[in-house]
């Protein structure tokens, strides 16, 4: 049987999400157990206490669900989109607000060259068809953080459109990374609003127009994406290429990666159903909650005989649920009309086409010269660490997907002696572990990227066990500024060499344990592992386990 | 001294006979005792005076910085000058106080013009006769010359009394009448369907509307962003080139200027037109135009033709459809543009707080009058999206289409365009009340609204008075960027005409004339018949 996927009252699966009707053109991923963005295991799909009790009714139709994506990114410029005002995080209320961002009558928007380049290169690294005419227009809406009562951005011809975006999901048992692609619908410059703050209790609202016109990239995706966890890969992929890039930080925390999600369910060969739209998921956790708790309150509605609004939600993260929002009840027109102070945004792609006439090539912006800076993306960055490294995919995955934890392996990779497998098992387990038991981020590490290499180095070269290894990675965390051989100097926990020794502390345990060479005489081999463990206690891990066992199992030949 | 044009007060200036001080000083009480015609909202005395004491400076060490160090001028109150109030003639902007200068502004002050006030108009410049200004109507100085008083007795006995003042056109009228009465040389107004030619026309001036792009629009406050342009008032056209020359030029604060660098503005001195091309459109040709314009339109095609030029007759079949068309476009614009006046970061703002909602209405009902509310009304239902195809993107091709039509006339060998910039001559206030504001700005914009639409350039000249001793002004309508030739003709139709100037009696009596003019003889040339 299909796994009754999207289906209301689906028991005892995990997350209650766990695949898609047979048939179905996508499948949808298992929650993962790899990390993600810092919340390991988390991206969980939501679990309504309603829905996990009950058992599929025989008969009940299967559902499918589509989810689309809104994303703004905020461009990584100095200034702002249309105005010379700097651009920084968490700056003093209104302090950097220019007389344009301020909307005083009487300014004019002047187009920043480096966020239309940002604009091209993150179309460019999302298959995009870059537009070499675009245009700008106003979007009208009277709200206390828009100063000018408008918004500049393009809606009738954005600068990117057609694009896809490639993303990896983990799917089946055992676990196995699928690539799944969502397609972009476009790309459009424009501006960011201010900031709001609501005192209920004085009923004042306080505004800051720092964010006031700073560049926004909003890529569209299209609803090509089934569940929670999909759309957190596809933004996580996202917010990956938008870092390699340098086009946006998209710092999720900070506010320079919002999504908003659009999400229907329908019955499998029907046409999409009515779509609500969750506003503002400023967290990747969120938003595969969000969007899973939306999909089955939608089932449940449906199942229910009830129909869904095409309305404007968002999620309440303390109650785990989605509400509409009360601001924007009615729908709102927009009255978009061109915006007259922007002449048309002209590119050319000397790769393709001369300079247009009458054009200064000084000023306008070359696609092909932004091709060519293009930095390595990351799917290409994991190809290579799977081919280069013999690394398993989710692996690669892993490695990317935790901010700093590429470099530092390739830091360690580069000081170190020790195969490549090894230093991915130490970074991937024993390093994130650590760094995860802890809550804390690559770069808060007390171990260095050379304090590991330093380690594994003597590890491979067999001067110390892999138990004495794990003794010195404890003694490096807590007391950092160390080196691994001076720890394992320190504490003599070097493999021992003398054989004479080796051999008289394997004769006298067997001489203590006459039981256990009974047992291996009478045919339990294993026996002798209770021997190596008294062994290694001995010789506080400084014996080789192997060299222990061939001497005993020597001995008790002879 | 005052009586003066630009360029000779400036040579005056070079020459010693006057000083900066002396000059702005002169402009200053003229002012005050002109204040009657209330073309000026705020006097900036002080900022004048402190911008003239500098200027002797410069020409005490023979430094001057040009043609208009020491120049006294007036702005428009719809363009942004840092420190001083700047209010659109609206509520809304009453005790505003920009932080920064219009690029124009800034222009002309860096060549050491001096800054006499901000001048008077229709609210938001919406309107063709200045008189929809919270600030109260604008009044023709024509209303008290000597020429129309003269006219005026003849025909009503006795009855002289000042509620029969005559507009001054507008929206500009307050720069159009400074000029006119001499209290400072040049002034700039802005045009976006005609706002400084109609006035022009009016106030027996040379009204000039330059190319679109040619002349940065930054802190202007705008009506129409795709038509507005910074437009120039002067008693010659000479005076006219040499502020243009100044304002010209690509801003990087304006991205719809021209990129080409500019090339200074000189105008040969041309005695001959014969090579000339000059387009008469039919479709002006309309039953409203009184029988005076249309003679003197008729005499200055016969000028032209009688030194050898070249005049036909040509067709813009789709001006008709300008008026609605510009409605559709201008209200939709405007709705967009004033949707920033909401009473939070600066200007008027109610003290209702139930909601921001309130507050927005609140203030907006009382920032803006009538016909503001109204023109965003209006545009705020073309932009709706059941109606945005059927009106906005409609009225779009129809500019299209009109823009289309000056090209092809152009293209066909046209040089240049005539044509009347007004139906008729100034009216009385009492008279021009009787019609709405839309009804008098769709009338009055008839001649001159074309041009906006396709971003020509434009000129008014005044041609010769009515037999009521009012000034009558003509349009010329240039090529795009083609200012210079257009500036060029007007010159050589300036000359020959030898336009009357304006002589003062009451209550201007109170004006010393010898004050104005020195001790030139008054000229009072009769028009060339």
């Amino acid at each position: 049987m299909a796994a009754p996927v999207l289906r209301l009252g689906c028991a005892g699966r995990r997350g209650a999400l766990a695949g898609v009707a047979r048939g179905s053109r996508r499948r949808s991923g298992a929650p993962n157990g790899f990390t993600f963005g810092g919340l390991r295991g988390q991206i969980s799909v939501a679990r309504p206490p309603l829905l996990t009790a009950q058992e599929p009714r025989k008969g009940a139709r299967e559902w499918e669900a589509v989810v689309g994506l809104e994303i703004h990114a905020q461009i990584s410029s100095n200034s702002k989109l249309f105005s010379g005002s700097q651009v920084h995080f968490a700056a003093p209320p209104n302090s950097l607000v220019s007389f344009f961002d301020a909307s005083l009558p009487g300014t004019l928007p002047v187009l920043n060259r480096r966020c239309v380049e940002a604009a091209v290169m993150t179309g460019l690294a999302l298959n995009c068809r870059i537009n070499k005419k675009s245009l700008f227009d106003r979007k009208h809406y009277f709200y206390a953080d828009l100063p000018a009562g408008y918004q500049i951005t393009q809606q009738r011809l954005p600068i990117a459109v057609s694009g896809r975006l490639a993303y990896g999901v983990c799917v089946g048992t055992p676990r196995r990374m699928a690539v799944r692609t969502v397609r972009v619908k476009q790309i459009q410059l424009e501006q960011d609003s201010g900031k709001s703050l609501h005192d209920d209790v004085r009923a004042q609202t306080l505004v800051d127009l720092n964010r006031a016109g700073v560049g926004l990239l909003e890529v569209v995706m299209e609803p090509d994406m089934t569940c929670g966890e999909e759309a957190a890969m596809a933004v996580r992929e996202l917010q990956l290429i938008l870092q390699a890039l340098g086009t946006s930080q998209a710092n999720m925390a900070e506010g320079q990666l919002r999504v908003d999600a659009n999400i229907s369910v329908h019955h499998p060969g029907e046409p999409f159903g009515v779509r609500t739209e969750v506003k503002n998921l400023n967290s990747a956790k969120f938003l595969a909650k969000a969007i899973d708790y939306e999909i089955q309150r939608q089932m449940k509605a449906l199942e229910n005989g009830g129909e869904i609004l095409n309305e404007t939600r968002s999620f309440d993260s303390r109650l785990g649920c989605t509400v509409p929002m009360r601001d924007k009840e009615g729908k709102q027109d927009y009255r978009f009309m061109p915006e007259p102070n922007l002449p048309p945004l002209v590119l050319y792609d000397s790769a393709s086409a001369s300079l247009p006439a009458g054009a200064d090539a000084q000023q306008v912006i070359d696609i092909d010269c932004i091709r060519q800076r293009l930095p390595e993306l990351p799917s290409v960055t994991r190809d290579k660490l799977v081919q280069q490294y013999g690394m398993r995919p989710e692996h690669s995955f892993t490695l990317l997907n935790e901010v700093g934890l590429l470099e530092f392996f390739q830091n360690v990779i580069k000081e170190t002696r020790a195969e490549p497998k090894l230093v991915t098992n130490w970074v991937l387990n024993t390093f994130l572990g650590h760094l995860k038991q802890q809550s804390l981020a690559v770069g808060e590490s007390p171990v260095s990227p050379s304090a590991l290499a330093e380690l594994l180095t003597l590890l491979d070269a067999k001067v110390i066990s892999s138990a004495a290894a794990n003794q010195v990675f404890e003694d490096l965390w807590s007391s950092p500024g160390k080196t691994a051989a001076q720890v394992v100097s320190e504490q003599r926990l070097e493999l021992m060499e003398d054989r004479a020794a080796l051999e008289q502390l394997c004769q006298s345990l067997l001489e203590e344990h006459p039981q256990v060479v009974t047992d291996v005489k009478k045919g339990n081999p294993r026996a002798v592992n209770k021997l190596i463990g008294l062994a290694r206690k001995a010789t506080l891990n400084r014996a080789d386990p192997t060299v222990i066992k061939k001497i005993l199992e020597e001995k008790l030949a002879s | 001294m005052l009586g003066r044009t630009l360029r000779e007060a400036s040579a005056g200036l070079k020459q010693g006979h006057i000083t900066p001080t002396e000059l702005c000083q002169k402009c200053l009480s003229l002012i005050k005792k002109t204040k009657f015609l209330n073309a000026y909202i705020t006097v900036t005395e002080e900022v004048a005076l402190k911008q003239a004491e500098e200027s002797d400076k410069r020409y005490a060490k023979g430094q001057s910085l040009g043609d208009l160090d020491g120049i006294p001028i007036a702005v428009k109150d719809n363009f942004s000058t840092s420190g001083i109030e700047t209010t659109c003639a609206s509520n809304m902007l009453r005790g505003y106080v920009p932080p920064y200068s219009a690029t124009v502004v800034h222009k002309l002050l860096d060549q050491g013009a001096l800054l006499l006030g901000k001048t008077n108009l229709d609210e938001f410049a919406m309107g063709s006769g200045s008189t929809d200004s919270v600030f109260g109507p604008v009044k023709n100085p024509w209303s008290y010359s000597k020429q129309y008083r003269d006219k005026r007795k003849q025909n009503l006995q006795g009855e002289t009394e000042d509620s029969d003042w005559l507009i001054t056109g507008g929206s500009s009228g307050g720069s159009a009448a400074a000029v006119s009465a001499f209290t400072c040389f040049a002034a700039l107004g802005s045009d976006t369907g005609g706002s400084t030619r109609n006035p022009a026309a009016h106030c027996g001036l040379i009204g000039l509307k330059p190319s679109y792009g040619l002349v940065s629009r930054h802190g202007l406050i705008p009506l129409v962003n795709s038509m507005d342009v910074p437009g120039i008032l002067t008693r010659s056209v000479d005076d006219a080139a040499i502020v243009l020359g100044v304002l010209a030029g690509h801003d990087p604060k304006d991205s719809t200027t021209i990129q080409d660098p500019v090339k200074p503005l000189m105008l040969p001195s041309v005695n001959d037109v014969s090579k000339l091309c000059i387009g008469i459109p039919k479709e002006y040709l309309v039953p409203e135009l009184s029988g005076e314009v249309r003679s003197l339109w008729t005499k200055a095609a016969d000028l032209f033709e009688s030194a050898g030029a070249k005049v036909i007759e040509v067709s813009l079949p789709h001006t008709s459809y300008s008026i609605v068309c510009y409605h559709v476009l201008c209200t939709a614009e405007v709705a967009s543009n004033m949707a920033r006046f909401d009473g939070l970061e600066y200007g008027h703002r109610g003290d209702v707080d139930l909601s921001t909602e309130a507050l927005y209405a609140t203030t907006r009902r009382e920032g803006f009058n009538d016909v503001v509310r109204g023109r965003i009304l209006s545009g705020t239902f073309f932009l709706l999206k059941e109606n945005y195809e059927n009106y906005f993107i409609k009225a779009q091709k129809v500019r299209r289409l009109i823009a289309n039509d000056f090209a092809n006339v152009f293209n066909s060998g046209v040089d240049v365009l005539l044509t009347p910039t007004t139906l008729c001559e100034a009216i009385p206030s009492l008279e021009f009340i009787k019609e709405d504001n839309r009804t008098r700005s769709a009338q009055d914009d008839v001649f001159t609204q074309a041009a906006n639409m396709a971003g020509l350039p434009a000129i008014s000249v005044p041609a010769g008075l009515s037999s009521q001793g009012l000034p009558i002004g003509l349009q010329f309508i240039g090529r795009a960027f083609c200012d210079q030739q257009l500036l060029t003709i007007a010159r050589w139709f300036e000359k020959q005409v030898q336009f009357p100037i304006i002589q003062f009696q009451e209550p201007m009596v109170e004006v010393d004339c010898s004050e104005i003019f020195g001790n030139e003889k008054l000229a009072s040339v009769p028009l060339k018949q």
